[in-house]
């Protein structure tokens, strides 16, 4: 039997036992108040459907990637403590996200990525610490509740957390050139994107 | 090799059924002209024939300019036509902005065919020069919505993935019959500018 025969019988065995699966599903554990892990997905979700939350933070990520494994290393935890800060002083105050503010994180860590900016460890910290605590304190003031706001902030910081390394160590990886400037290409759409989105937000107000 | 085939099929069939299986609700219901998320951003810039031959052009060309012109006039487009964009969301007038849209696929297409390699600079600043024309066009045509964020990414994302068509069938550039058969595509995009030009002043 070829190598190339056993990987499509095991791809076969293994598409007829999804189905399977899917023809059985079993009652849905989707009502966590018992739990009570319901805020964590909440945050988590959040987090992974809020692309203004998602791209600046996936952009320092892609930013430290191509600076290396420490600068990841950095940004991976300097984000996610500067997150979960900002967010539990957000929970106390109650303000609405600003769209320029938006846009602005947007020009900035996409300009910096687009550029391939040669930034300093330190640098790198900083704008981790910068990003973390401001879109955490704009996160927290929104949901506004301490008890299960502390916990979807968990959740939300979480995949903070799982983004950035995953993203951080994806470019980390990349040796030929031409990744490395698709990396950079996505720097210059994030600030293509945030550029509009000034315009939207300027022609609201 | 029909056994083969058959049991593509079959792994096909389980696959469609699986999904077919796994409906989800429909969000059909979106307000006709409304920047309603990133779908219709993505369809923006692909609805209209001028702005699609301008961004592979933009592409093509960067294939024949080779590196680093390949990567750096891609970027530069869809980043100045979203400046252009910001202007015309404001409300910022440009005059002459169907000429200068036309006079994109005219210059690109010529620059396809003539295998133009000006300085690096120059071919940016050209680009850019047209990508505020293509993106002040937007601009005044997003319509208003709700999610003005994610409209805008799609509108982007297809930009670039236009800009990617003409660098992927800019590859064809080292083979002499490539380079023989992008210089035609060139001049079939400067005929379509003077079409539109035609179109602009009629």
């Amino acid at each position: 039997m070829t190598r190339s025969t056993t990987i499509r019988s095991r791809l076969l065995l293994m598409g007829a036992a999804s189905f399977a699966l899917v023809l059985c599903p079993l009652p849905a554990e989707a009502h966590l108040n018992s739990t009570g892990l319901g805020p964590v997905y909440d945050g988590l979700a959040h987090f992974l459907l809020s692309p203004e939350d998602l791209v600046p933070a996936l952009a320092l990520a892609l930013l430290a990637g191509l600076r290396g494994a420490a600068h990841g290393r950095r940004a991976l935890f300097a984000l996610s403590a500067a997150w979960l800060a900002g967010g539990l002083i957000g929970l106390a105050v109650s303000t609405s996200r600003g769209a320029v503010l938006t846009a602005v994180s947007f020009l900035l860590f996409g300009g910096l990525l687009a550029v391939d900016a040669k930034i300093s460890l330190r640098a790198t910290t900083a704008l981790a610490v910068l990003l973390g605590f401001f879109h955490g304190y704009l996160n927290g003031a929104a949901m506004g509740q301490p008890g299960a706001g502390t916990v979807a902030l968990l959740g939300l910081v979480s995949a903070v957390f799982v983004l950035v390394a995953l993203a951080a160590a994806f470019v980390v990886r990349l040796r030929w050139p031409w990744t490395r400037i698709a990396v950079r290409v996505v720097g210059s759409w994030i600030v293509a994107s945030g550029l509009l989105m000034l315009g939207w937000a300027i022609r609201k107000s | 090799m029909r056994r083969k085939s058959q049991r593509i099929c079959a792994q096909v069939g389980v696959v469609l059924l699986a999904i077919l299986v796994l409906t989800q609700t429909t969000q059909a219901h979106v307000e006709k002209g409304e920047a309603a998320g990133m779908l219709s951003g993505l369809r923006h810039p692909v609805s209209g024939l001028d702005h699609v031959v301008a961004m592979i052009a933009v592409g093509l060309w960067g294939s024949q300019l080779g590196a680093p012109a390949v990567w750096l006039l891609p970027v530069t487009f869809p980043m100045v036509m979203a400046l252009g964009g910001m202007l015309g969301l404001l409300g910022v007038p440009l005059p002459g902005k169907e000429i200068g849209i036309a006079l994109s696929a005219i210059i690109l297409g010529l620059a396809v065919v003539s295998e133009f390699k000006p300085h690096l600079a120059v071919a940016a600043v050209v680009v850019a020069v047209f990508a505020i024309f293509h993106g002040h066009a937007h601009g005044t045509e997003l319509p208003a919505g709700q999610s003005g964020l994610l409209y805008s990414m799609g509108f982007v994302i297809a930009t670039g993935c236009l800009h990617a068509v003409g660098i992927t069938i800019g590859l064809i550039h080292r083979w002499p019959w490539g380079q023989r058969l992008l210089r035609l595509a060139g001049g079939g995009i400067a005929l379509a500018g003077v079409f539109f030009m035609w179109k602009a002043l009629g």
